[in-house]
């Protein structure tokens, strides 16, 4: 009897604990809205820099869309009419998991189309997936070019541009500015992002800077959290400029090390993405730093109505101003509403197909709190962008770092033309870039 | 014990599709764990399951890309051959530690292969890299659903024969001395059989196990990462031994498809806190269900069986005799 109990017990908690989810599963389906999977990194290393200022961007642009409160051209309510339902999904656990959950979006959620994405090995994953299941997929932030310079997908776009403009656009911005660059040092992460912003760096710097010489080069782990002997290498080395592709809590870490040991003193720092830790950093961060964002983000965004209303909006909703994450979903769900209404416009107002919405997206370009995006690589499916550089200046009265010495690029002037791999297009001395 | 399989199998066909590919992930998982309870029946277990895993997954998809082999059911052999030939070198070295060492050095192993395959970007570093889909006896499936279904049946039968084998293994002397090995190896070596070798062997299985699994799920998602190799992808492998209890390969397989479906649901619904909820679920499995899933129906057919299976029994629960 005894083992009865327990067993029937444990067959009921077995049995719960499978049934219940597959009952919640039956999918609810509407013609009046536009079911949207969005992924973004909830939990783990990237969720305080990137994921959670991504979804506070989205959930901000999204019910600004539904309440139809959005400047023009976004004054319609949601996507063309429809209201915008978001199914929110982590995405911490490893490229395995994200494939899994992708199918599920499409296959048991039967959202019309899923929008994220920040780790470039998760998109390089869910990328070919989306292609075979003939589902619409909007990659939003990750950087590696290889998504479509070594394949090419019909069902998928990026609404922002590829990690190759942050460092040709550092370089020419430390051109315009005189910086002296005869001797450089970098520290990176040992792992894709960072392996290949040096890359692309040190490709650009021999460019532009053809004598330079690259002195201390050093990748410590990611996450490693402690940089005594990497600091110590760099100050002994004392080179021009010290170059790093750190972000989040590795970047900080590094800046709160290095600054008492005097490195920003001694070197000229250089950060391709560090707009994310300003306002925690505060009065820690040297002045004087040349930093980019991955875009015209943040305090480097140009004024705009569509800028005043993300940033202002974002600013009240989240008492703290938006960086490159949170642009980086604006821009990619103002570009999806983009096509969904220019495709609704063609076929007389009806909810739009994929094809039709594949259609509306090839070649799109829209207005973003970011600048003009435009999808003009990769047969209109990759996006490109303008981007700033600036440095820091601590502002006491505001309590927080202002960049000044603002820069802008355009879009052609720091992305390969179409058809042309970035590095080769790098090394190649940048042929074509148009730049005023 | 084949007719089950079968039944698993064309169960497939009436399934919604999204289930076909989670049931391929956790038939893929169910292997290695089949595999860390094969070995764990000698008392050592492996905490670096994943360094067999991203072997197998990187073997075949490196194979595929180099010489175009997308046949499922080949693939599936490279990568049980590349896991084994691994394992072949490695375990005769390791079966010589046990315990928390036999663990520790595994875990270590696998952690120097992911830390090379980090660095190696002519494999795409850590972002990794895509491989074709695959195809089976020349038919390569166009229609998605088809497509999942060719893996899963390919998965669910090869995990199914694999879990039958098991239990024949279990039953064999060769099982039966590995229970031994555990008690006492001492004993064992004084009885005529090298402990060692005993070790060795069920090294190697749970290492082509881990290789075959590997090609599956690299099969299942066209794409491989160092995380393969990962230390958390390895313990994984361990929560799902765990889950299921050492006394029933069909345990496995129902404790993989019960992690999937509970991490994949709550990662929907509580998107925030999905960790929580999946370790509350094992923290209720261990309070619950000390032995594991399996222990739900091993425990009741004992008891029909009465008192002649009592000694076997006695055996497979490894009390010293």
């Amino acid at each position: 009897m005894d083992h009865f109990r327990r067993t029937s017990r444990s067959v009921v908690l077995l049995t719960a604990a499978i049934a219940i989810p597959v009952a919640l599963a039956a999918p609810a389906y509407a013609e009046d809205s536009f079911k949207l999977g969005v992924v973004t990194f909830l939990s783990g290393p990237a969720a305080d820099s990137f994921g959670i200022p991504a979804r506070n961007g989205g959930q901000f642009v999204i019910d600004e869309l539904n309440k139809g409160a959005a400047p023009a051209p976004y004054d319609k309510v949601g996507f063309g009419g429809m209201k915008i339902e978001p199914v929110v999904i982590d995405e911490n656990g490893g490229a395995t998991k994200q494939v899994q959950e992708l199918r599920n979006l499409y296959e048991r959620e039967n959202v019309d189309v899923v929008l994220g994405y920040i780790g470039s090995g998760d998109c390089l994953a869910v990328a070919p997936i989306a292609e075979e299941l003939k589902k619409m997929l909007v990659l939003m932030d990750c950087g590696t070019p290889r998504i479509f310079e070594e394949a090419k997908y019909n069902y998928v776009f990026r609404t922002a541009a590829h990690a190759t403009m942050d460092n040709v656009g550092l370089i020419r911005y430390m051109k315009a500015k005189n910086i002296k660059m005869d001797t450089l040092s970098a520290i990176n992460q040992d792992y894709a992002w960072g392996q290949d912003s040096r890359a692309d760096f040190v490709a650009a710097a021999g460019q532009l800077y053809p004598d330079v010489k690259l002195q201390a080069d050093l990748l410590p782990k990611f996450g490693a959290g402690q940089y005594g002997t990497e600091i110590s290498a760099l100050v002994s080395a004392g080179s021009d400029v010290v170059y790093s592709s750190l972000w989040g809590g590795d970047l900080q870490a590094f800046i709160l090390q290095a600054t008492p040991r005097g490195l920003p003193k001694r070197s000229q720092l250089v950060l391709s993405a560090a707009d994310h830790v300003l306002p925690p950093l505060g009065d820690k961060m040297p002045d004087g730093t040349i930093i980019g964002a991955r875009g015209a983000y943040g305090l480097m965004s140009q004024k705009s109505p569509v800028n005043d209303w993300f940033f202002k909006g974002y600013q009240n909703v989240n008492g703290i101003y938006p960086v490159q994450a949170a642009y980086r979903i604006a821009q990619s769900i103002l570009g999806l509403k983009t096509a969904v209404e220019k495709a609704m416009a063609k076929n007389g107002g009806k909810k739009p197909s994929t094809d039709e919405l594949i259609a509306a997206m090839t070649g799109l370009e829209w207005q973003s709190p970011g600048g003009l995006i435009q999808m003009k690589l990769a047969d209109g499916h990759q996006a490109i962008q303008p981007i700033a550089f600036s440095r820091t200046k601590y502002n006491p009265d505001l309590r927080r770092v202002d960049l000044v010495d603002i820069q802008y690029f355009a879009a052609e002037c720091v992305n390969p033309p179409a058809g042309v791999k970035s590095i080769e297009w790098i090394k190649g001395g940048m042929a074509g870039a148009k730049c005023n | 014990m084949v007719f089950p399989v079968i039944a698993v199998t064309l169960f497939g066909r009436v399934l919604p599709t999204w289930t076909l590919s989670l049931a391929t992930i956790a038939a893929s998982n169910a292997l290695v764990a089949l595999g860390i309870v094969v070995l764990a029946r000698t008392g050592n277990v492996s905490f670096g399951q994943g360094l067999f895993f991203a072997a197998g997954g990187y073997g075949v998809a490196l194979i595929a890309n180099n010489w175009g082999i997308t046949d499922a059911v080949a693939q599936m052999l490279i990568g049980a051959i590349c896991g084994g030939l691994l394992g072949l070198v490695i375990g005769p070295l390791i079966a010589r530690y046990s315990g928390i060492f036999f663990g520790m050095l595994t875990l270590a192993l696998s952690m120097v292969f992911y830390g090379a395959l980090v660095k190696t970007t002519v494999l795409g570093g850590s972002d990794g890299f895509n491989v074709v889909r695959p195809s089976l006896f020349g038919i390569s499936f166009v229609d998605p659903r088809e497509a999942d279904f060719m893996l899963y049946a390919v998965s669910v039968v090869t995990t199914g024969l694999t879990g039958i084998a098991a239990t024949i293994l279990f039953r064999s002397e060769f099982g039966l001395a590995s229970l031994a090995a555990r008690e006492n190896n001492l004993r064992v070596e004084y009885l005529g059989i090298s402990a060692n070798r005993i070790i060795t062997i069920n090294f190697v299985i749970a290492a082509v196990f881990a290789g075959a699994s590997g090609a599956f799920a690299l099969m299942a998602q066209r794409h491989i990462d160092p995380q393969f190799a990962y230390w958390t992808t390895s313990g994984e492998f361990v929560f799902i031994a765990v889950l299921a209890g050492y006394q029933s390969a069909s345990a496995v397989f129902v404790a993989s498809l019960a992690l999937e479906l509970v991490r994949s649901f709550s990662n929907l619904y509580l998107p925030n806190t999905w960790q929580l909820v999946l370790g509350v679920f094992l923290l209720a499995v261990i309070l619950f269900l000390p032995r594991g899933i399996g222990s739900l129906w091993i425990r009741e057919r004992r008891k029909r069986a009465g008192v002649s299976a009592e000694t076997s029994a006695a055996v497979e629960e490894g009390v010293p005799s």
